[in-house]
Order: C-alpha cells, then structure tokens, then sequence
C-alpha cells in the first residue's frame, strides 16, 4: 500500500511545506527542502503562518535572524546569547559559511524558488492578526489564502511542518 | 544493474537511469533518453545545457546543482525549469549520461 501523496511506484509526487518560525534556523530548513523538490520534479508549495511571514515580508526578509537564546542546538550560555549584537554576530557568521555552501541569502532564494515554479502563499489568518496588507509582501507571493484552501492546494499531496 | 540499448549501443545504468560509463555516452543517445525522461524534442537550448552538463563533468568530476547550473550556464532557472519540467539538473545530467548531481542547493 502507498501513503498519502505518493505515486503506485512510491515516489513523492508534490509536498506543501509550511513555514510557521521567523528565524533563520526556522525558514532556511523550508527553504532548501522547497528548493530540493523542484530539483527532482516534485510540485511545490510553500505556505507561510504566523512569524514565518517575516521571510516573505519585504522590509523583514534580509534581516531573518539566527535564534542565540533558548537555542541549545548554538551551545551557547543563554546569557551570552542574549547580549546585544550577539544575534547579529551569530548570522553574520552563519551567512558566511552558507555563502561558502553556495546556500543563497534568503530574498534571493525565495525569488530563486519562485522561478523554480514553486508557489508562495501566505496565510490569511496571520496576515490579518499581524495588520499586514499584500503591499508588504514580496512580489513572488501568488496570494494571501486560507487554511481550507491551503488543505485544498494540498491535496493529493505531502505536507510538511517546519 | 540494469542494461538499456541507446543508438544500437549496450548501456550500463543504474536503477534511476543514469549511466554508470559517462564515457559510454554519444550524442546520437541524447534524443531517446530524452524522450523517456518526458522530453519529446531536444531543442538547441536543450543542447546548450546538455553539453554545459558534460563540459562541468569533465572540468570537475561532477554535475552542476541548479543553482550552479543556471549561474555558470547563464540560463536562468526559469528556463531551466520550462526545458526540463521534471528537474533540471538531474534530467539534464540524465541525457548528458553523467551521474546525478548530489548538491543540496
């Protein structure tokens, strides 16, 4: 028997991802496992919740944000990480070691995984509890939706919470 | 390990279809493996990408990811993606008779 969304041979055919963290370590997971989809043919989409929609806010997404407190995966003492600029530093450092990677900034990975056809959607229930309009969002968003329609993007397909 | 006949030639590949011999591959192969991967007629551009595969190959010993792909090629990845629907890098490395990019990106 095969799962849920995937083909009689046990491929993956389309995944919904959704992006629910507005730090660095939240969205760049998204990102890359978006990105790898279309790599291999898959269909996908990338639906953004709550404080994920930073990364596709226009005045937010270049200043996505490693986590430095509550952060253990860092192995850094949480007071340290909570002094000021130590956030700043943390990224600054991690962008360069992504870039090392070939792993672009996040606004041009967005605009990179958009081309790849990949849909971008935000979600309706956020937007409205944050204020936010369609002007504040990058122009590779295709549509503010619901969560029913979410589901009925969905269908047929994997959906993955990050 | 499977055996397919490409341009009356035995080939060996693996179980995704990509060769195990790159130096088994000629052109005249390019256009039947492309039909089995979902691409009716190679296009010039299709070819531009396809001999850009197995020049990085030779130059590196490995395919390009999309990234790197549409950055040294210089087609974007929007063409990229509308010649090879179903994954560019690996559909091109597929007809060029590399084996699969591993990159991540």
């Amino acid at each position: 028997m095969t799962g849920e969304g995937t083909a009689a041979n046990g491929t993956i055919e389309k995944v919904s991802i959704i992006v629910s963290k507005g730090s660095l370590e939240g969205v760049y997971p998204a990102l890359i496992m978006a990105n790898g989809a279309r790599a291999e043919g898959i269909e996908a989409n990338l639906f953004f919740t709550f404080f994920g929609l930073d990364a596709i806010h226009k005045a937010r997404h270049e200043h996505i944000k490693l986590a430095t407190v509550g952060n253990p995966g860092l192995h850094l003492a949480t007071w340290a990480g909570g002094l000021p600029g130590v956030s700043s530093v943390m990224t600054h450092y991690m962008a360069h070691k992504m870039g090392e990677l070939d792993i672009p900034p996040i606004p041009e990975f967005l605009e990179m995984i958009a081309d790849t056809g990949a849909g971008l959607y935000a979600c309706k229930a956020s937007v409205d509890l944050f204020g936010l309009t369609e002007d504040d969002f990058i122009d590779q968003v295709k549509d503010i939706i619901t969560v029913g329609e979410f589901y009925g993007l969905a269908a047929g397909g994997q959906i993955i919470f990050t | 390990m499977p055996v397919k006949v490409y341009a009356g030639t035995d080939v060996m590949v693996n179980d995704e279809g990509f060769f195990d011999d790159p130096q088994q591959w000629r052109e005249e192969m390019a256009s039947q493996i492309a039909r089995e991967a979902g691409i009716e007629t190679l296009t010039s551009q299709h070819w531009q990408v396809v001999k850009f595969m197995r020049h990085e190959y030779a130059d590196k010993g490995t395919g390009p990811s999309v990234r790197a792909l549409s950055k040294t090629s210089g087609v974007s990845i929007k063409e990229l993606y509308q010649l090879f629907p179903k994954g560019p890098a690996k559909l091109a490395a597929k007809i060029a008779g590399i084996p699969k990019p591993r990159g991540c990106i």
